[in-house]
């Protein structure tokens, strides 16, 4: 019974690692940046949310709604003023720049909003929890993978549904000859940007209802984003939601058996997957 | 002689850091075939690439219906009406082929001829591996995709870059009998070729280039077999 409570708990936290995920995985996958600032741009999506909830009163739900825009926005600013600045043959210069940003992101957020840990009340539903035959699940939990499992859909048919989606996938296989097709590589870049952060922002909502956070959590969330992704195979959003899985699994798998094995059981999944599949358990056959 | 539809004059290019044009003039007439032949390293498709927009020009001008199109970036130079066939076809590999020709499709200009019934019209057997990954195509196959897609932003001139090069004589053929049909629904077509016999076909007028430079021009009923060979191959004869 025991066990079957851990793999529930570790799904559920794996959705969590999912959501922290799929942001990467869009952008890496449409323009191949590797953004060290993604733990650190879901910070700030916890910031906006908590200015949010307290200069209106809403829900952290609510406010999110409010957030999302805005982040969106944040995104198709930073892409265009600075990562398509960088972004070429080199993948150093863009590798250099989001550390940059990174260090700079955590810095401001720490001289506006104090080194003080800080949290999204959720209010009684975060007390709520749902029997699941022999488990009870905690509803928020319960939302956050469900959250995940509707992202990774939601991300899936607009890329392969939409004509947005066939630019998205076109660009991602030869910037130059897209251009041919009437298509400005940077605008498409701009907009998954923006919807990358979008995505950081729901994963946010979700960070900041579960546990606390401050300025300086960032790079961990990006070190557990990168594991699932690399798990999942680099690009696949599908395999992206798997490697979150893997993670909360051997996470919850690790501090069932000592607590402090919990981060430990995490990474030693990673570097096992790695050994066997290389190239992840989903690889897009034209990596 | 009415005013050409697209006018190239003086141009100036660079590939990389070697110039690869030195003052080229051409000009294509609304619905007509101009084929631009030479040697590898002639600079045709340094020419091609600057006049669909992906190469800067460094000098001259390229006109559009008389409208300056040079410095323009690629994606506007197609919103005018320029399409380009690239050289090695370059189909997306993550799209299926009829992803493939939609995406041509992605900036379509008016409700012109060119639809995917058109084009499947034109290429049947696209048709039947529609939902294949268009890399899985044979060259031909492909060829016929690249072509098609670039049709389907309804284009003014069409720039086709080696449509021919590593295909099988019989291929060729096919995918050279479309070009009438084309030129039938109004476009006209720049087309840069190797094969000197094939360039002579369909052609209203041949350039010839080496070195980066226009050696030769005529109607291809102009142009002796000598004159089109020495200019190929930069034969020059000592006069006695």
């Amino acid at each position: 019974m025991i066990w079957l409570d851990t793999l529930a708990q570790g799904i559920l936290l794996g959705g969590l690692y999912a959501l922290f995920a799929a942001g990467l995985s869009l952008v890496f996958g449409i323009m191949r940046l590797v953004n060290l600032a993604h733990g650190d741009l879901i910070v700030l999506g916890a910031y906006v949310i908590l200015v949010m909830v307290s200069v209106t009163g809403l829900n952290p739900f609510l406010a999110a709604t409010l957030a999302l825009p805005v982040m969106f926005g944040f995104g198709m600013l930073l892409q265009t003023h600075l990562f398509n600045r960088v972004l070429g043959e080199d993948i150093l210069p863009p590798l250099l720049v989001t550390f940059g940003l990174s260090v700079v992101l955590q810095n401001v957020l720490l001289e506006t909003f104090s080194a003080d840990s800080q949290k999204l009340s959720m209010g009684p539903v975060e007390a709520v929890g749902v029997p699941v035959g022999p488990v009870t699940l905690g509803l928020v939990p319960l939302a956050t993978l469900g959250s995940a499992v509707a992202v990774i859909a939601a991300l899936n048919l607009l890329f392969y549904r939409t004509k947005l989606g066939r630019a998205f996938r076109a660009t991602s296989d030869d910037a130059t000859t897209v251009q041919l097709m009437g298509i400005y590589p940077a605008r498409i870049f701009s907009v998954a940007t923006g919807i990358a952060l979008m995505v950081a922002t729901l994963a946010a909502l979700y960070l900041g209802a579960r546990a606390n956070f401050d300025p300086t959590i960032g790079p961990a969330r990006l070190l557990y984003a990168f594991e699932a992704v690399i798990i999942g195979g680099l690009g696949s959003l599908w395999g992206t939601l798997a490697g979150g899985l893997v993670i909360g699994v051997a996470q919850a798998t690790g501090a069932a058996i000592r607590p402090e094995w919990q981060i430990l059981a995490g990474h030693a999944a990673f570097v096992a997957v790695l050994l066997f599949r290389p190239r992840g358990l989903f690889p897009r056959a034209n990596d | 002689m009415s005013a050409p539809l697209l006018s190239v004059r003086g141009l100036t290019a660079f590939y990389g850091d070697f110039q690869a044009l030195f003052g080229v003039d051409l000009d294509l007439a609304r619905g007509g075939c101009v084929a631009i032949i030479g040697a590898n390293g002639a600079g045709k498709t340094t020419l091609m690439r600057t006049i669909c927009g992906i190469a800067r020009a460094d000098q001259g001008e390229i006109l559009l219906d008389g409208a300056p199109i040079h410095g323009l970036p690629a994606p506007e130079v197609l919103r005018r009406g320029v399409a380009m066939v690239p050289e090695g076809r370059k189909l997306f590999p993550s799209l299926s082929v009829e992803e493939n020709l939609q995406i041509g499709a992605h900036e379509r200009r008016g409700n012109g001829a060119w639809t995917l019934e058109a084009i499947y019209d034109l290429f049947p057997v696209l048709k039947e591996r529609r939902r294949n990954p268009g890399t899985a195509l044979s060259g031909g196959q492909q060829q016929m995709v690249a072509i098609g897609r670039a049709l389907m932003s309804n284009p003014e001139v069409l720039l086709c870059d080696e449509i021919s090069l590593g295909l099988a004589p019989v291929v060729i053929r096919d995918i050279y009998a479309a070009v009438p049909r084309i030129r039938e629904a109004g476009t006209a077509i720049v087309v840069v070729e190797q094969d000197i016999g094939q360039a002579l076909k369909i052609a209203d007028h041949v350039h010839c280039m080496m070195e980066g430079r226009v050696t030769l021009s005529g109607r291809p009923s102009e142009l002796s077999r000598e004159a089109i060979h020495d200019a190929y191959f930069g034969v020059t004869h000592d006069l006695a």
